[in-house]
């Protein structure tokens, strides 16, 4: 199973890294107990946010952003963690997600995060998060997990964090393995090949 | 016979140059366009080609009226296009357009077909974007058989159907210009390239190299599995990028400015940066040289090389002696490079007396075929 892990903390440290991490930790234990192996990869959006404005201002990808996309793409599941801004994701992680190629989370498990100043914004994972993995087909766990900065003091957070984790596990799990459709491959379902294409027009 | 083919191509934007803030004005441009095509000639370049917008800040919206007019003024010089909108225009006046410029240039014409990006002129020609593969399909379908049959009836999706239909004038010696497909991304259009087995053009700008050596793979293998030859065999033509001084350090401090506000990558990566993720080769002849054979390395043996090297506000003597340094510098050590390293069995780059030769050859066996030298002729045919 390959897991990536995209943290969108601004700071280093980033109290949104810390909660990645866990939730990265929570979800390969239980993997481990359930007997499959694990591959985690951590993409800090922080780390690539002038390769993300220039791939949005010139469509060029830096090789790093280009190998964060591709471990994104080629993942399993994901898990995703974004500081709370005015009522919503970062504007940052949402340039990260508008870079990812169209199509390429359709139908990946993801376990939603989000990190705040106080709990009065926990609404952000099912008012914003939740709907933009919607648009993008993936199929997201109906446990996220938010952290406010009083929740770092409470032992509540640990079983939401191990909770996400199980729920994670179990539907990689019992999920057939990812295919993902390559419109490049000949032997992909994305690939159409010139006869359906003059049949279509 | 040319094995490969070197020159220009440029997308027509007026941009003010920003070392001295002036701009030229659109007729300054067209005739800075038209001196860079008789320039290519003077120099011993093979091509010239000329985008088709039609929004400012780009002038060239009507190609074949800049390519008739540089077709009177040279001999040898071929002329084409990157590219020509398969999606906005109508087939029918295409068919018609590049067929006179033909028989205006003696031949010495191809083409190559694109879907345009710029959302507002699928609107502004009636059209939709999110029709674009489709009218890529549906109308190169209809524009090959304008040129290959006398009459044309015909119906579809996207255009008024036609009854007997004829377009005039037929293609030169009855052989329709060469065609090549260009698509940064699409694997559709590869795929359209092979089952013809056209050539495909990659713009090879502006964009990691990852994609062009993408499409051109899968181009030549789909070219291979529709059975027009080995994937070596595909005809396969690039663009570049290229900025040239004596040294890399003049060339760089040069290019810069024009590079750090340029149309498309301005504000963005470094001139490190996008040189080293796109082919843009800012330096010495002799860098260019060697960026350029590397092509091979992503792409195979192809036909067909073309430099941009007039954007961004470049002025007119700059971009002038740049042609200058590609004729007289690097493309006659490109020829004489690419041909020592070309494995046996490619095919030379594609020309009109190449294709009426192939025509003439195998002319017994061919059933759509437009042998028609003239209109007359093909009416006659009804009668």
């Amino acid at each position: 199973m390959r897991i990536a892990v995209i943290t969108a903390g601004l700071s280093e440290p980033s109290s949104t890294r810390l909660l990645a991490d866990r939730l990265e930790k929570a979800t390969t234990e239980a993997l481990h107990e359930r007997g499959a192996a694990v591959e985690t990869t951590t993409i800090e959006v922080r780390t690539l946010a002038h390769d993300v404005v220039d791939l949005l201002l010139t469509r060029v990808a830096s090789p790093e952003l280009s190998l964060a996309r591709t471990n994104v793409q080629d993942a399993d599941a994901l898990i995703i963690v974004t500081p709370t801004f005015s009522m919503s994701y970062s504007g940052l992680f949402k340039s990260f997600i508008d870079v990812l190629e169209e199509g390429s989370l359709a139908g990946m498990p993801v376990l939603l995060a989000a990190t705040g100043g106080t709990a009065r914004h926990s609404m952000v994972l099912d008012t914003s998060l939740r709907p933009l993995l919607s648009y993008l087909k993936a199929l997201t766990l109906p446990t996220a997990v938010y952290a406010s900065a009083e929740d770092w003091g409470s032992p509540g957070l640990d079983v939401r964090i191990e909770r996400a984790g199980r729920e994670l596990a179990d539907l990689l799990i019992a999920l057939p393995s990812r295919h993902r459709s390559d419109p490049f491959d000949t032997t992909s379902s994305g690939f159409v090949d010139f006869e359906s294409l003059l049949g279509e027009s | 016979m040319t094995s490969m083919q070197f020159g220009i191509f440029t997308v027509g934007d007026v941009t003010p140059d920003p070392t001295t803030g002036t701009t030229p004005t659109e007729g300054e441009r067209i005739q800075a366009m038209l001196s860079y095509a008789l320039k290519a000639e003077e120099v011993g370049l093979d091509v010239f080609a000329t985008g088709e917008h039609h929004n400012p800040p780009f002038v060239p919206s009507s190609p074949t009226t800049m390519l008739g007019w540089i077709a009177a003024k040279t001999k040898r010089l071929l002329l084409t296009t990157t590219t020509t909108l398969i999606t906005t225009n109508d087939p029918v006046k295409i068919a018609e357009d590049f067929a006179m410029l033909q028989h205006v240039s003696g031949g010495r014409v191809d083409l190559t077909l694109g879907r345009g990006n710029t959302g507002p002129v699928y609107p502004w020609f009636g059209k939709d974007i999110r029709d674009g593969i489709e009218l890529a399909v549906e109308n190169y379908a209809l524009l090959r058989q304008l040129w290959r049959e006398p009459v044309v009836n015909w119906s579809g999706k996207h255009r008024t159907p036609l009854q007997g239909y004829t377009s005039t004038p037929a293609p030169l010696d009855g052989v329709p210009p060469f065609v090549w497909h260009g698509s940064i991304r699409s694997p559709q259009i590869a795929e359209q390239a092979a089952y013809y087995g056209d050539g495909f053009f990659h713009n090879n700008i502006f964009w990691n190299k990852e994609h062009t050596e993408q499409m051109v793979k899968l181009y030549r293998q789909r070219f291979a599995h529709y059975g027009h030859g080995t994937p070596e065999q595909a005809i396969v033509g690039l663009g570049g990028q290229v900025y040239m001084a004596e040294t890399k350090a003049q060339a760089m401090k040069e290019f810069r400015p024009y590079f750090d506000v340029a149309p498309v990558y301005g504000h963005g990566p470094s001139l490190e940066d996008f040189s080293e993720m796109t082919p843009l080769t800012v330096g010495t002849p002799e860098e260019v040289i060697e960026r350029t054979l590397g092509f091979r390395d992503y792409a195979g043996d192809y036909q067909r090389q073309l430099f941009l090297i007039d954007h961004a506000g470049l002025p007119q003597e700059a971009v002038l002696e740049q042609i200058e340094i590609l004729g007289t510098e690097v493309v006659p050590v490109l020829r004489q490079e690419f041909d020592r390293l070309r494995a046996p069995g490619v095919p030379d780059a594609p020309t009109h007396a190449a294709l009426l030769a192939a025509a003439g050859a195998t002319h017994a066996e061919t059933h759509v075929e437009r042998d028609d030298v003239d209109t007359a002729a093909a009416i006659a045919k009804d009668f």
